[in-house]
């Protein structure tokens, strides 16, 4: 069990290498990144910010109930806090298991709850002003599809 | 003889993100007012403080409620020592 929130960057090679078991047939990764000014966004900037101490706890709660419904061999959480750049990698969600089926899903359903559940927020710069994202309907639909599929 | 706990019962409150920007402080301790046993109770206490805190406490639809760092309601009981944390839905990921 490892969830990390941190400033600072991550390696995703090297936290794929420590999934790696004699166990292990799969490892799943989802790597979320900061889109830059090229794309509809056009932010120059982000920051998050977190609630420490209920963060870890709630990516606890999720890989838990991620274990419970598949049969995962390791997880790992790492999500990163501060002014990030476009580019920059925001959040690394791996999971390892014998058979890839559960790994794909598992790393699914966690980012699914993650963005519904984890208390972080994020404040974008666009053309020299700071606005806080709103919370996406569609993110609401993506964890609530989990309860519909009563897996 | 023993000297009487006189200290009255506190409440940790913290805000986060754009309503931590409308009422001015991440945290704040205050005494638990009379009466108060939900959050719902404590809310009008928390909106007389300031314009900042009626406004980011305006709209109770778009906000979310911690206690204790567990998500709670309006109708989570809160008593002597505890963190109450109110923030918008959250945008991580």
């Amino acid at each position: 069990m490892a969830v990390r929130v941190q400033t600072e960057d991550f390696d995703v090679g090297a936290e794929s290498r420590a999934l790696q078991a004699d166990t292990v047939g799969a490892i799943a990764l989802f790597i979320g990144t900061v889109r830059g000014l090229r794309s509809d966004d056009g932010v120059t900037a982000m920051t998050l910010e977190h609630y420490p101490g209920m963060t870890e706890a709630e990516l606890e709660r999720i890989e838990s109930e991620a274990r419970e419904r598949w049969p995962l061999e390791d997880v790992t959480i790492i999500h990163r806090v501060g002014r990030l750049l476009p580019g920059d990698q925001i959040v690394l969600v791996a999971t390892s298991s014998a058979h890839r089926k559960a790994a794909f899903d598992a790393t699914e359903f966690i980012m699914d709850f993650l963005k519904t559940d984890a208390p972080f927020w994020k404040a974008e710069e666009r053309d020299g002003e700071t606005s806080w994202v709103e919370a996406r309907k569609s993110d609401d639909d993506a964890r609530e599809r989990w309860d519909a599929d009563g897996a | 003889m023993t000297i009487p706990d006189v200290a009255p019962p506190r409440l940790s409150i913290r805000y986060f993100a754009w309503m931590r920007e409308h009422t001015g402080a991440s945290t704040e301790t205050i005494t638990l007012p009379e009466g108060v046993a939900c959050v719902g109770d404590l809310v009008p206490h928390l909106t007389a403080k300031s314009d900042g805190h009626a406004l980011a406490l305006k709209n109770l639809q778009a906000v979310r409620v911690a206690v204790n760092r567990s998500y709670g309601d309006l109708d989570t009981p809160v008593t002597d020592g505890d963190e109450v944390a109110f923030f918008p839905p959250v945008t991580g990921g």
